[in-house]
């Protein structure tokens, strides 16, 4: 990873709004487990308190399946800024995460 | 002893009959071709005749084409999702899914997959599902490896949940799906072929497996028209139908007579074939109009002139055809052979059949189907319109032109029909006359005499030909024999001669 990223998230979001985070889950199985802490870790690292990140387990409401279009699971989508991004997976390649999420200026 | 599985029926024509009742029930099928093969709809089709027909909820997830589209291709063949989704009868599922969309980030599983299957099957107690084409998620997610568990366990799921499945696939190089998911789904597999031969498009399907049953290995001929799917099986092969041993006359008293003295077999077939214009279709029309004329129902399929010519020409010959086709007894369809190819030609025939409920049916001439088919293909094809029209007791007329060019389609045709007719051309003394004879009748007495075939405007008419001293006369010889007997007002020396048996009747 980077050295420069510990500073830099400043990307198209310098107004100050928060960044918005929905990560889907189910239950606790071990991939959603890990991609919470995971994700809990970088977000803490790179965005600090910048962000908002809501957490639905899919058993606990399947019509999110259909309405949001899920196949694969643990599954994150970058709501707020725009676009949206969509990232599967337990969270763990964080580099991946990073220039994905557009974090990079 | 192997007891036979529980089955659903598919409701598609023809499919339950040589799968003997339908898919395993509770467990998952693949269906598998190239590119617009018919996949996408056999397995529509399924869903929707489950829904309409056998109070089968389905479920159907499409990973390609938009659910909306496919509600609008399919609203031509007379299916209403959108209804049968109002009435949670149906739940249509469209997976968007992008390799470029979509960042992975580590280890996943299709648990949203799981859940939302489940969840679609679970809202109206769907006891059919259709994944529609799943491998194109191996173009979406990039990890084959988690891809191959995954849908391992999809597929033990489905069992698990007891839903009769179909699963579809896109044919692969060396393989019958390009992912080899007939390594997982291993019950019952349909292969679907969609060829062009003499630029005439062929659509086949065949099973290659299916576990715990016995089922129809052949290729089978289906097409697709607005009534959906049919498949055509060479009807039940068993030869263990109903025989009539009523009979049905002719319409030619004269003919009648060779045929023992009534007639055909009431739903035998009956070939007739001859050289051009020797009057089979004459023969034909008057067997359509005496069955008319007793009220039945008869279908005059023409393959080579349109119904107008057919009513006019016969005209001449004082049938009066039209009277029957006002009457609704008659039905003429006229087609082009090279329209379609013979399996649509054969499925058209069932379907106007089946509505029309007809006594009689006449095909003229079966030989120019051979110029859409190889011979083979027109054999096994009349092969099965023999078989159908014989177990509903429809009486088949078929007429044959006997020409080089054929390659004796008659012939080949012979053995599958009852009666076979030959017409031929008669030429002495600069004249040419037809002569008829009756090749074979099975089960009846027949005359086994050539007999002169006369067709005036009275109608048509046999005659006895003159067997004497002189050799065998015909036409105008044997008239004048005929006139030089009666001048005579005896019957001549060695030669013989019959009053025509229609003054007689």
């Amino acid at each position: 990873m980077k050295k420069e990223k510990d500073s830099g998230f400043e990307a198209d979001n310098n107004d100050g709004d928060p960044f918005v985070f929905r990560l889907y889950v189910t239950g606790a199985s071990p991939n959603s487990s890990r991609a919470i802490t995971n994700l809990k870790a970088f977000f803490e690292k790179y965005l600090k308190s910048r962000y908002e990140l809501q957490i639905i387990d899919v058993y606990q409401q399947p019509q999110f399946a259909k309405s949001v279009d899920i196949i694969a699971l643990p599954l994150l989508i970058k709501k707020f800024p725009l676009p949206e991004r969509r990232l599967i997976g337990d969270m763990s390649n964080s580099e991946k995460i990073f220039k994905s999420l557009n974090l990079v200026s | 002893m192997m007891k036979s599985i529980p089955k659903s029926k598919t409701g598609i024509n023809g499919l339950d009959e040589i799968t003997e009742g339908g898919l395993p029930q509770g467990r998952p099928t693949l269906i598998c071709g190239g590119p617009g093969c018919g996949k996408t709809l056999m397995a529509l089709e399924f869903i929707v005749k489950g829904a309409t027909l056998y109070d089968e909820p389905g479920v159907f997830m499409a990973f390609e084409e938009k659910a909306d589209e496919l509600s609008a291709n399919v609203a031509s063949l007379g299916f209403d999702l959108e209804k049968l989704q109002r009435n949670k009868k149906l739940r249509l599922d469209y997976v968007h899914i992008k390799a470029s969309e979509i960042e992975e980030t580590g280890e996943y599983d299709l648990d949203g997959l799981f859940i939302r299957l489940g969840h679609a099957i679970d809202s109206i107690g769907a006891k059919r599902v259709v994944l529609d084409t799943i491998e194109n998620l191996f173009a979406g997610l990039s990890s084959q490896g988690i891809l191959r568990a995954e849908l391992r366990r999809l597929f033990q799921w489905l069992k698990e949940k007891g839903v009769t499945a179909i699963i579809t696939g896109e044919k692969g190089e060396g393989a019958l799906t390009r992912h080899g998911l007939e390594e997982y789904v291993s019950d019952c597999v349909i292969v679907l072929d969609h060829r062009i031969i003499n630029q005439i498009s062929t659509r086949r399907l065949r099973i290659v497996k299916y576990r715990g049953s016995i089922h129809g290995t052949n290729e089978y001929p289906f097409l697709i028209d607005e009534e959906g799917i049919t498949v055509l099986p060479v009807t039940s092969l068993k030869l263990d139908k109903a025989v009539s041993s009523q009979r049905v006359s002719t319409g030619i008293p004269t003919l009648d007579q060779m045929f023992g003295g009534k007639g055909f077999f009431r739903g035998s077939s009956i070939l007739l074939s001859g050289s051009a214009g020797t009057g089979k279709t004459s023969i034909a029309a008057n067997f359509a109009n005496e069955t008319c004329r007793r009220k039945g129902k008869c279908i005059f399929f023409a393959f080579e002139e349109s119904p107008q010519q057919i009513i006019r020409n016969m005209r001449s010959i004082g049938l009066g055809l039209d009277q029957h086709v006002k009457k609704g007894l008659l039905q003429f369809h006229s087609f082009r052979p090279g329209l379609y190819g013979l399996e649509m030609h054969l499925a058209k025939m069932y379907r106007l059949v089946k509505k029309f409920k007809p006594h009689a049916v006449i095909v003229d001439p079966i030989t120019n189907l051979v110029s859409v088919g190889l011979l083979n293909d027109v054999n096994s094809m009349l092969l099965r319109l023999v078989d159908h029209l014989q177990n509903e007791g429809i009486t088949l007329m078929l007429t044959a032109l006997n020409s080089g060019a054929t390659e004796h389609i008659d012939e080949n045709v012979s053995s599958l029909v009852d009666a076979w007719l030959l017409v031929r051309d008669v030429e002495t003394d600069g004249e040419r006359n037809r002569a008829l004879y009756i090749m074979k009748s099975r089960g009846m007495k027949h005359s086994k005499e050539v007999r002169e075939f006369i067709i005036s405007s009275k109608g048509l008419n046999l005659v006895d030909v003159y067997r004497g001293p002189e050799g065998v006369l015909i036409g105008s010889a044997r008239e004048a024999k005929e006139k030089e007997a009666m001048a005579n007002g005896k019957q001549n020396g060695r030669g013989h001669f019959r009053a025509p048996a229609n003054k007689i009747r």
